[in-house]
């Protein structure tokens, strides 16, 4: 096991990892999920959001197991090889509010950075906007960490903190299965407390217990190489490691001739899965969200696998994104297949203000 | 032989324990370098900045289970 271990931290770890996804997400798609979206971390928080009646949207609502799987994933690869190490105390507060933006951003584009990626391995185009826009995020991101920007230290805290998050995520695998309904309004719509949608995006998706395991077997992996598409451009530009980069360029290369193979590869600009064709706001909202990221310290997938080493700053984060994909689609802010939302345009620019005062103004408190 | 110079990068995100060390090797050029470290991937990954850097790495696991990264040159 431990030499399982050794050959996942080397410099394979990302490359072993990024073929894993890559196989894996486009078979998601084949089982089930919504096209070029075998694993999207922000789609799958959202359409999370949806279930527990967070927003109404009822196109994109279910617990999506495969966030599930992550976190208990990563769990039991931290606590296999001792590093499950609760931490809390690195500026929460701050974390929350960019899982909220980054959200927001993500929500414009239509995917998180792995959605972006598999969507380009996919054939749609469109993607090559957010990738920009992602790559230029970060590029911010790196020039505030280059002036000293931090969000300060975490310290250890009890082992309960640590639990909490693999909690919430049993109690949503429980209200998965259990999927309590109350009954129907005098509309005939759905009271909750748990909605799954009957059409659209939520509606699509593979058999439970194959995205659980999914899940679980990438949590695994990707908490024992670090596996991160943000930290793999961020660390190729800023300290010419390209250990991570590699990772993600094979998880590309392997979505691609996976989708080729299964006849799931459509190159083009239109009529693309869950995507919209806005160049300038397919841009916009992943520089948004590469910033986001990158001030918190990874992609909202790292963050996930984080909680399951105990972080409870990256359950934050995580808890932010939830409320953030809340507030996107209730308040038009989230883009649909036609284009950005009414409020799209607004929430990226006050989403980028708000995150260069982030950089600028978050240092280390010296004691 | 200089002092070491100790770089304290417990608690803090990625990439900021990497940057710091690679700060301070900027800086120093050549001397011992001590980075303390608390968690598996800053371990790893101020080791392989120090290799990459033409350094000597060696790690010294510390009993509250973190780790003095030392870096020679």
């Amino acid at each position: 096991m431990s030499s399982v271990s050794r050959f996942l931290t080397s410099r394979w770890g990302p490359i072993i990892t990024g073929v894993a996804v890559g196989i894996l997400a486009p078979l998601l798609v084949l089982w089930g999920n919504p096209g070029n979206m075998g694993i999207c971390v922000v789609c799958f928080n959202r359409d999370i959001a949806g279930a527990l009646g967070l927003h109404r949207a009822g196109i994109v609502q279910y617990i999506r197991p495969e966030i599930i799987g992550f976190v208990l994933g990563a769990l039991a690869a931290a606590l296999i090889f001792k590093e499950f190490k609760p931490r809390t105390g690195s500026a929460p507060l701050v974390r929350f509010l960019l899982g909220i933006f980054a959200t927001f951003g993500a929500l414009v584009f239509l995917g998180c950075p792995w959605r972006a990626y598999l969507r380009l391995a996919g054939g749609d185009w469109n993607a090559l906007f957010g990738i920009l826009g992602l790559i230029v995020g970060i590029g911010v991101g790196i020039l505030f960490l280059r002036m000293g920007y931090s969000l300060g230290r975490s310290r250890p805290a009890p082992k309960a903190l640590g639990w909490v998050m693999p909690i919430v995520m049993v109690v949503l695998l429980v209200l998965l299965i259990a999927a309590p309904q109350f009954g129907r309004d005098a509309n005939g719509s759905p009271t909750g407390p748990i909605f799954f949608s009957t059409t659209g995006p939520g509606s699509l998706h593979a058999p439970l217990l194959i995205s659980l395991a999914v899940g679980l077997f990438i949590g695994f992996l990707a908490q024992r190489s670090r596996f991160c598409t943000v930290g793999a451009v961020r660390d190729a530009i800023l300290l010419r490691d390209s250990r991570l980069f590699y990772g993600v360029l094979v998880l590309i290369v392997t979505a691609f001739l996976t989708n080729l193979i299964l006849g799931q590869f459509n190159p083009g600009f239109e009529k693309q899965p869950v995507a919209h064709t806005n160049e300038l706001w397919n841009f916009g909202g992943m520089v948004l969200a590469g910033l986001a990221f990158t001030l918190a310290g990874g992609c909202p997938g790292r963050q996930l696998f984080l909680t399951g080493e105990g972080d409870a700053d990256s359950g934050l984060f995580i808890a932010g994104m939830i409320v953030g994909a809340g507030f996107a689609h209730t308040y038009s802010m989230a883009s649909s297949t036609t284009g950005p939302g009414a409020f799209g345009p607004f929430i990226v620019i006050a989403g980028l203000v708000v995150c260069i005062v982030i950089g600028l103004t978050m240092r280390e408190a010296k004691v | 032989m200089s002092d070491v110079i100790t770089v304290d990068a417990r608690g803090l995100s990625c990439p900021q324990p990497a940057l710091l060390a690679r700060q301070a090797i900027q800086k120093q050029g050549k001397g011992t370098i001590a980075v303390l470290v608390d968690s598996g991937t800053a371990r790893e990954n101020v080791s392989r900045l120090g290799k990459n850097s033409g350094w000597s790495v060696t790690i010294e696991a510390q009993p509250d289970s973190s780790s003095r990264i030392v870096m020679q040159k």
